[in-house]
């Protein structure tokens, strides 16, 4: 049964309508503000870091995202822990708000399919969320040219923004699992203690759970098998995920986001960078990961919210 | 016979465990008010939503415009307006800007959003408080600015959900009002109430909706007459006089005369026999106080219609 009509007629105009309400919304200000200040001062801190113990590096920019400072965790940590924060905040309430509002069934009597709905929806939380990382990372680089003196290279910049397509790609996940939970619970107070109680145990519980539960699933193999097992294993969480392409895309020397054979240490030159595209290489199973869980999700929501009734 | 905008077959909606609406069959013609009425929960809204192809159709079919909601929903969501029960809008917003977000679902033209709009809003009363933000409005306010939405659409069809509910007296006959200017505008109009003695006055046919089948259907006249029997009432008031009784119930026409109180009674006649009536009583040597022809109210019809039900189910 063909249904006549695109399921993307009124997609313009609900992704921008919800993009001048989020861009108007008291807690996207309140989002933003958090994101700045904490990651303002992980820069801080890192410049003063990369400051005390310059050595010959050829990537010193790129140390900006992911020098420490004690007690601040790095830029890159920071936003590890935020981007689901503000994504969540993004998408906790896109669906049981319209139910609890009662727009939802005049909303869906326009000529307009649910499609558009949804997917503008999320459209406009992730372009949200792109606007202000964007922001966010000019806002570093630029803090970054003030306070080095450097300016970054070429490779740097194009590492750079891959990491901003990564973590554009991670608020993706979050988004979509802060949509989905949406559609499932009515109460958008339900919807959000769940994702934030889901978002704790992926990012907190599971890293630390995944080895014991390794150890308990293989505990007979040998110590490979454990490993590479533990590392599947934690790699379910998309925080994982996000980690290691970061970890590769802007540290140029890491090889192998695995465990290293010796077999595989031969012949190579220690601590030397490998190219922009090796990195690339490094990091692309985990980069094409994070995006197929954003589908996985986002399907997941889709096909709940069409077979939802619209009645309150 | 007029063009027929709404037709249902045999409309049915199951849900795992039960039946939300069984089997409904009733057509609405161009520019007629039809209502449905029944208790909550009797299966309107769920018909409502088939209709407008927002839920799924269990069996039989619907046909709005001459199209299937099923596979057509566009069509018939360009050409039908609908106001939810206790419809919603987005608070933070004004009046105005809620309507033209709409509007831009509805795919209107830039140029002819505003003038349309305006008109809209004015139309039902409320072009003064355009730029106040919805948060503020009063429940009868948000249901004219449904009302208005419908308006700006230029729907040639409204189906209107619990349109009253919930409002006071005067925002009701209003909204009634504006439901009536309307209908002589050629819309064709499917509401669905529980109230009925209030849509009793504008509705030209009505479905008597009950656990999810339609009980009756027809005119309030019609209903009238297949429930209680049929006939005129007319009720007489007087004062003095000798033998009014026998001779009112002399009367050519005349089915029973029933005494209410002394010098009240009430004749079920097969035609409207007030002035015949009234010279009887005068007459007979009476003052005529009172003489009034009872309309048979929906009310009426559907407790004695569900009363008639209940006993014949307990017979059985």
């Amino acid at each position: 049964m063909r249904r006549e009509g695109s399921a993307f007629q009124g997609l313009g105009v609900v992704v921008l309508k919800e993009l001048s309400d989020h861009f108007a919304s008291a807690r996207m200000r309140v989002l933003e503000w958090l994101v700045v200040l904490t990651a303002l001062a992980a820069v801080y801190g890192a410049i003063q870091q990369v400051r005390d113990v310059t050595a010959e590096d050829p990537f010193l920019f790129l140390r900006l995202f992911t020098t420490a400072r004690e007690p601040l965790p790095s830029f890159v940590s920071f936003l590890g822990f935020l981007v689901p924060l503000m994504a969540i905040g993004m998408g906790f309430d896109a669906i049981n708000g319209e139910h609890s509002r009662r727009t939802l069934s005049r909303i869906l009597s326009q000529p307009i399919y649910r499609d558009a709905l949804l997917f503008g929806k999320f459209l406009a939380g992730l372009l949200t969320l792109t606007v202000s990382f964007l922001s966010l990372w000019l806002l570093v680089i630029g803090l970054g040219l003030i306070m080095l003196g450097v300016p970054p290279g070429g490779e740097e910049m194009a590492r750079a923004f891959l990491f901003l397509f990564v973590t554009v790609v991670y608020a993706g996940v979050w988004l979509a699992l802060a949509m989905l939970f949406s559609i499932i619970f009515r109460s958008a107070a339900t919807a959000a203690l769940v994702t934030l109680g889901l978002w704790l145990f992926i990012t907190v519980i599971w890293p630390a759970l995944s080895s014991a539960v390794a150890e308990a699933l293989f505990a007979t193999a040998d110590q490979a098998t454990l490993v590479t097992g533990g590392q599947m294993l934690a790699r379910l969480s998309p925080a994982t995920l996000f980690g290691e392409s970061v970890l590769a895309l802007l540290h140029p020397t890491t090889r192998t986001l695995g465990p290293v054979y010796l077999s595989q240490l031969q012949g190579a030159v220690m601590g030397s960078p490998l190219p922009f595209w090796d990195s690339v290489m490094v990091a692309w199973p985990q980069i094409v990961g994070l995006i197929a869980a954003t589908i996985l999700l986002f399907v997941v929501g889709y096909i709940s919210f069409q077979r939802q009734e619209v009645r309150a | 016979m007029k063009e027929k905008v709404i037709e249902a077959r045999g409309l049915t909606k199951r849900y795992r465990n039960a039946t939300a609406v069984d089997n409904a069959t009733f057509d609405v013609a161009e520019a007629e008010i039809f209502g449905m009425l029944g208790p909550n929960g009797a299966g309107k809204t769920t018909t409502i939503l088939m209709l407008l192809g927002l839920s799924d159709i269990s069996a039989g079919s619907a046909r709005v415009f001459g199209h299937d909601p099923a596979r057509e929903p566009l069509a018939i969501k360009r050409r039908v307006g609908y106001l939810p029960d206790s419809v919603g809008f987005y608070d933070q917003l004004t009046a105005a800007d809620n309507l033209h977000y709409t509007a831009r679902l509805m795919g209107l033209e830039p140029e002819v959003r505003s003038p349309r709009i305006a008109a809209a809003l004015e139309r039902v009363g409320l072009g003064n408080v355009a730029n106040k933000k919805v948060g503020t409005f009063s429940r009868g306010m948000r249901q004219r600015l449904g009302l208005a939405e419908i308006v700006m659409k230029d729907a040639r069809a409204a189906i209107l959900d619990e349109p009253t509910n919930g409002l006071d007296p005067q925002a009701s006959v209003e909204l009634l009002e504006l439901i009536k200017s309307l209908k002589a505008q050629g819309v064709t109009i499917l509401l669905s109430s529980h109230l009925l003695d209030r849509v009793q006055s504008v509705c030209d046919r009505v479905a008597l909706f009950n656990e999810g089948r339609i009980a009756l259907i027809g005119t309030v006249a019609d209903l009238g007459r297949q429930v209680l029997g049929g006939g005129f009432a007319v009720e007489v008031e007087t004062e003095g006089g000798a033998d009014v009784a026998r001779r009112l119930s002399s009367l050519h026409g005349v089915r029973s005369v029933e005494q209410l109180r002394a010098g009240k009674w009430r004749i079920t006649c097969d035609r409207d026999l007030r002035a015949e009536a009234a010279a009887e009583v005068i007459s007979a040597g009476a003052r005529l106080s009172k003489l009034s022809l009872d309309e048979p109210s929906l009310e009426t019809i559907y407790r004695q219609y569900f009363q008639k039900v209940q006993e014949t189910a307990h017979a059985a």
